[in-house]
């Protein structure tokens, strides 16, 4: 498939984030008219004021921001595994980050601020492990290989959160058992607003580093040559991604497939170069994370499906079609 | 006179503790506007001379220089700005086009924040022309020959605009043409722009037609570094090589060399 314009390619991509930004706070199980929506908006008050502002607006932005972050994870872990079908979920980030992120809560101590630094000391934690675990097969440098380690390590990490949640008799457990099936309601205002702090400094460094992913991408050797310092960058963007992941998990729970399917579908249409690539990641994850949250929450009204539910329906199916174009790919 | 573009001296590397050394003492420079061919058996320890002058290795003793300044002190984008390397295998794990794959010769440049400007416009342009690659630009790389392939990376680091050529096995996968395309390439660098160039390589023959001196190296060590004809000599070559040679002087008075035949016993083989 050709890569798109960059023009049309930037419309596309305006287009789908307005869309999701209209539909994420139109559309929702309480029954608001347009008008109503919109006179919340500008200020007119209504019934609907409440609702829109404290409730569908928040939701909104916590989706723009758990969607893009996961996404810009995923596309810069795909680089260090050199996988395109690499995601921190696959990895095992999320899973350990999950992890840290029980612990903090069955403790007590699940405040907004406090579990996203919990589930970046598991994310890191399981970084950590999955590479151990591929370099004791020898396989460190094998893409293949990490991310093996990574599913193994995952459901560690997961086995490890069922047996906690299971003996634990704290509040703070049933507070994490709804949180982990992954959803962006719940969270509000002060969620937002940790999450936007602990993702700026992953996203800088990332930004900071798009170009040297580039490099990366065509091996650790020519990338040197080219003049990447190879050891620090992959440490920083490890790093970042990990903080980003731990970020998304701990306000939105665990929610596979985003990180995976975006930044992937963004190579198609647009290439490989990070420059663009981080960014427009950034916004259709978003986007399509509120999507795909307005579902959850309508398909079933007044119930609300997980949000992890849907982005799995929809993930799954769209993962193996690309699984069986990278294999067909790589052995032609 | 100027400081040689690559010097190494008295270098040794080991890779491990109780190890013999790879690179035991080995020493020799490369100036500016010639081609010198590091030449030698498998395992003699030309890739580890080349890690060591690229600053790979760490030594345990000697120098390793680059125009003048220890290597090691060298930041890798100040570097890649000195020197342009082609290394032997290169797989992008994703699909990128020949321009893509040019311009980031000039990442060590631009930095990771400063657009691309006329100047890096007109040195990528440069470079597709001056390694004829420019028709190839909007070609996925993944789609190239052999031959296209190690153009285009060449192309990439005269991007760079280096003041210093490395190439590690440029032709091993090449067929007659494109060895000595890319071997002509490499030539009308040097003697155009002034370059110097570091090639490895197992082609004795084409070495010495190309390169100015050959640097012979065996268990570690440079056993000869001298004017091809001077290097290449029957007994040195049999012993370096395990192996019986026969020497010829072309008309241009370039020598050649072809291996005799020997019957190899069973069980001989060593």
């Amino acid at each position: 498939m050709k890569p798109l314009g960059g023009a049309r390619f930037t419309f596309a991509l305006a287009l789908l984030f307005v869309l999701a930004v209209v539909v994420g706070v139109f559309v929702g199980p309480a029954s608001l008219t347009p008008r109503e929506v919109f006179a919340a908006l500008t200020g007119g008050g209504g019934p609907g004021a409440a609702i829109v502002w404290a409730l569908r607006i928040p939701r909104v932005v916590l989706g723009l921001l758990v969607g893009g972050v996961l996404a810009v994870s995923g596309a810069s872990l795909q680089v260090l595994v050199r996988n395109p079908l690499a995601d921190p979920y696959l990895l095992g980030l999320s899973g350990g980050a999950g992890l840290g992120a029980v612990l903090a809560m069955t403790a007590g101590v699940g405040t907004p601020w406090l579990v996203p630094a919990a589930a970046f000391v598991g994310a890191v934690a399981t970084m950590g492990a999955v590479y151990a675990l591929a370099s004791a097969a020898g396989g460190a440098l094998d893409g293949r290989v990490l991310l093996l380690a990574g599913v193994v390590v995952g459901a560690f990490a997961g086995a490890l959160v069922s047996g906690i949640l299971a003996v634990s008799a704290s509040q703070g457990a049933r507070t994490a058992l709804v949180w982990l099936m992954g959803g962006l309601g719940g969270v509000g205002w002060p969620g937002v607003l940790a999450l936007a702090a602990y993702a700026l400094p992953g996203l800088a460094v990332l930004a900071a580093e798009a170009r040297t992913l580039n490099l990366l991408a065509m091996g650790e050797e020519p990338a040197r040559h080219l003049g990447a310092d190879v050891t620090r960058s992959r440490r920083r963007v490890y790093l970042a991604a990990s903080l980003l992941t731990a970020a998304a998990v701990a306000a939105a729970g665990i929610i596979g497939f985003v990180g995976l399917v975006v930044p992937h579908a963004i190579r198609i249409l647009r290439g490989h170069d990070h420059r663009v690539l981080l960014p427009a990641a950034f916004i259709a994850g978003g986007a399509l994370l509120v999507l795909a949250d307005a579902g959850a929450r309508t398909a079933f009204a007044p119930l609300e499906l997980p949000v992890g539910v849907v982005t799995a329906v929809v993930g799954v199916p769209v993962f193996a079609f690309l699984l069986r174009r990278w294999t067909a790919r790589s052995s032609s | 006179m100027d400081s040689p573009v690559f010097e190494l001296s008295g270098a040794t590397v080991r890779y491990g503790r109780g190890l013999a050394p790879s690179l035991d003492g080995a020493g020799f420079r490369v100036g500016a506007g010639e081609i010198v061919a590091l030449v030698g058996p498998n395992g003699a320890g030309k890739t580890t001379a080349l890690r060591a002058l690229l600053g790979l290795v760490p030594l345990e003793a000697g120098r390793a220089e680059v125009l003048g300044r220890p290597v090691r002190s060298w930041r890798p984008r100040e570097l890649a700005r000195a020197v342009g390397v082609v290394v032997q295998r290169e797989e992008p794990a994703f699909p990128v086009t020949v321009e893509e794959t040019v311009t980031m010769g000039r990442y060590a440049h631009a930095g990771p924040w400063r657009a691309l400007g006329d100047a890096d416009r007109a040195a990528i342009r440069r470079a597709l022309d001056r390694a004829d690659v420019a028709g190839l630009r909007e070609r996925l790389v993944q789609t190239l020959s052999g031959g296209e392939w190690q153009r285009v990376r060449v192309a990439r680091a005269l991007a760079q605009e280096p003041r210093a050529l490395v190439l590690d096995e440029p032709t091993a996968s090449l067929d007659l043409r494109h060895e000595m395309e890319l071997f002509e390439l490499v030539a009308g660098l040097v003697r155009e722009e002034g370059l110097a160039a570091l090639v490895v390589s197992h082609h004795l023959n084409v070495a010495a037609r190309f390169a100015g001196r050959l640097v012979l190296v065996h268990g570690g060590r440079v056993v000869a570094d001298d004017v091809p004809e001077r290097v290449l000599e029957p007994a040195r070559l049999a012993a370096v090589f395990g192996w019986p040679v026969a020497v010829q002087r072309l008309p241009d008075g370039t020598v050649q060399l072809y291996p005799e035949r020997r019957p190899v016993a069973p069980g001989g083989l060593s």
